[in-house]
């Protein structure tokens, strides 16, 4: 026995948890939702979710070779960010805008500002913003079924319409929940499915019972807390339900607001994102509280259908404001209870 | 349960391997031992033999002026040297080496035959200095000078510690299953000396038959058994306190400053043998476990064996160790030899074996800000945000964290996925501050 023993110090023990494997159940929770998308929108959902993965983590080795540092692809959040990419895109999105929005995610919103744990906006949101440079077809959502339908003829390449005018973009395109819920109306889609999620929408946010589905799975890992979705949906769901457009009675209206666009997906996939959410539970429902403010906000008031996106958007930049000022009460000090 | 504190984790415990192993107390004498002069917290002390001595079990050998408790041999035989000796600590201290001569001879014990009502607290506080009892749960504050500070500075609730929140320690455990008769008794003692009335008796949920025992035993002495949650570091002082009496120890004070005087069960135990039995304080229980232990035991052992043949006692090693860490697996020190004395704050002694499931070691990552370190920090610290500053020798930045405030129980470092060393950074932060401060 050579008797030579490692010295290091305290603590001795440590949890079997590491950056891949959160992200990976990040990627676990996702997969339900992948396969939803799949049936609801054609095979096109997955391979463009394929070339979106491809090209994040192809960009972050690229850049991470150009750079001279260690190629950082193992820890999976490259994946993880172009599944999620791929989620808020319309399936009639062409490929090559999937792969300028991987270039603006990764490399420059995440490998610019240090890569990762140290971007200050969510990478994939970002590169959704960005991609509304092109409004008409990241707001070409299909109906489901009829997107199905339109598959049939093109087995490969880029469906035909989206190279056509937006008369026929708008020919396939359903109006959207969100967009009549904004007129007022109650939409055509029956509260069950939308729950089910066969209803038009970006690849990755239209089925909310998937949605719950990846919740629960998170929860139950602890990769993430109940703070931010709990609050972030809680919030929107106070306001929808005390201010209720048009003549829908308010619960009805508030179960609209809540399953149409991006907010099951936005709370629990893109608020929860670790880097650039508050690190402390205060910090969180506050910055929870203020995403689903602001949705609702940007809903009403907005002249965008959607305000997920960029509520979220805002609360990723005070959260480091939140972060900086927010300080936990000190132990011992003011915290008897006897 | 009521709620304890905030933040603390649940790691996988591993206290099933040794859970159900009775207190071996037969275990062979050993041929030297090597016994350290400074084993508790203050003055180190001087020795009373010298080379070529003959001593008894139970003789007093040490000795200090202040702050310290006097140490006695653990066995009978010849002082064959007094020099330094390597220690936990990882530093050298003044140590009396004794071979056994096999006599077996003891010095004659004095029990005290009288009633616990009659004793006066100063007898009670000379009983626990010259039986050299300390701190037995890990910081080896000589309990004389404990009882002491908590008579001047009117304490009013003792809390008796047998919460043993560290994964894979089970002594203190077999302990209160085993003699919970020495336990009460001593917590009476204590009850008795300061006179208070409050004295509570915390075990953690997971150890039941514990609960059950003690219950039973302080059931008409009008010591309360309380139950708290299983939760590390739930016997750390001021997350106990908080969990007893809800209150919380002020930064930079002492519990006693709140009314709270602290005490482990096996202290307890000591201060019973020292009064009834007039024992000095020379043998503790310490738990043998880990990966690479072959048969993992809770045994009672002689201060001044070495680990070498406490390891041999428990069937050696299944596989070569790669670390051997004195204490819990949280905030245990780990050592570079197997050739080191038990003290009177051993109360595990763990082997790690290569590959075993208590580390797993990747390289450090990144920081992704996933705020688990926040959550678990049982003193509502940040220490992410402590560990960047740290890194960057922005100590008056960790001061204003309040990095002073950390008991380096190692939660953060254990749920970090970024396996960063954030305990480290913590106490370079610490030892920084006084020296910072002290240059303006």
């Amino acid at each position: 026995m050579s008797e030579q023993f490692l010295v290091n110090s305290s603590p001795h023990y440590r949890c079997k948890d590491s950056t891949m494997s959160l992200m990976r159940d990040v990627l676990i929770a996702l997969i339900p939702i992948l396969g939803g998308a799949t049936v609801f929108f054609g095979f096109r959902a997955l391979t463009l979710t394929l070339v979106s993965v491809i090209s994040c983590v192809s960009f972050e080795s690229l850049f991470n070779w150009m750079t001279k540092r260690k190629n950082t692809v193992g820890d999976l959040s490259a994946v993880v960010t172009g599944v999620i990419l791929a989620f808020n895109l319309p399936v009639v999105t062409p490929y090559w805008m999937v792969i300028v929005g991987a270039f603006f995610a990764i490399v420059v919103v995440k490998c610019l500002f240090g890569g990762l744990g140290k971007n200050f906006l969510n990478p994939a949101l970002a590169a959704r913003a960005f991609l509304f440079s092109w409004p008409v077809i990241m707001t070409s959502f299909t109906k489901p079924l009829l997107a199905r339908y339109y598959e049939l003829s093109f087995v490969f390449g880029e469906p035909m319409f989206v190279n056509e005018t937006s008369d026929e973009i708008s020919a396939i395109s359903g109006a959207t929940a969100l967009e009549s819920l904004k007129q007022g109306a109650q939409p055509e889609f029956s509260l069950s499915e939308m729950f089910i999620g066969n209803i038009p929408g970006c690849i990755g946010e239209t089925s909310a019972l998937l949605i719950l589905l990846g919740l629960v799975y998170l929860l139950c890992r602890r990769v993430i807390t109940w703070h931010i979705p709990v609050f972030y949906v809680g919030t929107v769901a106070l306001l929808t339900f005390l201010f209720p457009a048009g003549n829908m009675e308010n619960l009805t209206y508030m179960s609209y607001e809540l399953l149409s666009g991006g907010l099951l997906f936005g709370a629990v996939f893109m608020a929860t994102d670790y880097t650039t959410s508050p690190l402390s539970r205060y910090g969180k429902m506050i910055y929870a509280v203020g995403c689903g403010g602001l949705t609702v906000l940007l809903r009403t008031f907005g002249d965008m259908p959607e305000a997920v996106s960029y509520s979220i958007l805002i609360m990723n930049v005070v959260a480091i404001v939140i972060d900086r000022y927010l300080k936990p009460r000190r132990y011992g000090i003011g915290g008897d209870n006897a | 349960m009521a709620f304890s504190f905030r933040g603390g984790i649940h790691p996988d415990y591993q206290k099933e391997k040794t859970a159900a192993s009775v207190i071996v107390s037969n275990m062979p004498q050993p041929e030297r031992v090597i016994i350290p002069l400074s084993q508790h917290i203050g003055t180190p002390c001087q020795s009373l033999v010298k080379a070529g001595d003959r001593v008894l079990e139970g003789q007093k050998i040490g000795d200090c002026e202040g702050l310290g408790a006097p140490i006695h041999a653990s066995i009978a035989g010849i002082v064959k040297a007094v020099e330094p000796h390597w220690t936990v600590s990882g530093i050298k201290v003044l140590s009396v080496v004794i071979d056994n001569d096999g006599s077996d001879e003891k010095v004659e014990y004095t029990p005290y035959e009288g009633e616990i009502s009659d004793l006066t607290p100063e007898q009670i506080i000379t009983y626990a200095r010259e039986a050299g009892i300390v701190g037995m749960g890990g910081a080896a504050f000589p309990t004389y000078a404990k009882l002491q500070t908590a008579i001047d500075r009117k304490v009013s609730t003792v809390i008796i510690n047998g919460c043993e929140c560290e994964p894979f320690i089970t002594a203190d455990h077999r302990a209160m299953v085993e003699y919970p008769r020495f336990i009460v008794t001593g917590a009476e003692l204590i009850r008795q000396c300061l006179g208070v009335e409050d004295v509570v008796i915390c075990v953690e949920s997971n150890k039941p038959d514990a609960i059950a025992t003690m219950r039973s035993t302080a059931d008409g002495t009008g010591i309360a058994v309380m139950e708290v949650p299983t939760k590390y570091p739930q016997g750390g002082e001021k997350q106990l306190i908080r969990a007893v009496t809800g209150r919380e120890v002020p930064p930079g004070k002492l519990p006693m400053d709140i009314g709270c005087a602290v005490f482990n069960v096996d202290t307890c135990a000591s201060l019973y043998r020292a009064v009834f039995r007039g024992l000095p304080l020379t043998k503790r229980v310490v738990t043998v476990s880990g990966s690479a232990v072959a048969n993992p035991a809770n045994l009672l052992v002689r201060i001044g064996t070495s680990y070498r043949d406490l390891f041999k006692f428990c069937g050696g090693f299944t596989s070569e160790p790669y670390k051997i860490v004195t204490g819990g697996p949280m905030m245990g020190i780990a050592q570079h030899s197997v050739d080191l004395p038990v003290v009177k704050n051993t109360s595990s002694l763990l082997a790690y074996a290569e590959n075993g499931e208590e580390e797993s070691f990747s390289d450090t990552e990144v920081c992704i800000r996933c705020g688990r370190c926040v959550a678990a920090c049982p003193m509502r610290l940040q220490p992410t945000k402590i560990y960047e500053n740290a890194v960057l020798n922005r100590f008056d930045e960790c001061a204003k964290l309040h990095v002073q405030d950390c008991i380096e129980c190692g939660c953060c470092a254990y749920v970090c996925p970024a396996k960063l060393y954030l305990v480290q950074a913590m106490r370079m932060a610490k030892s920084q501050i006084p020296r910072e401060g002290a240059k303006k």
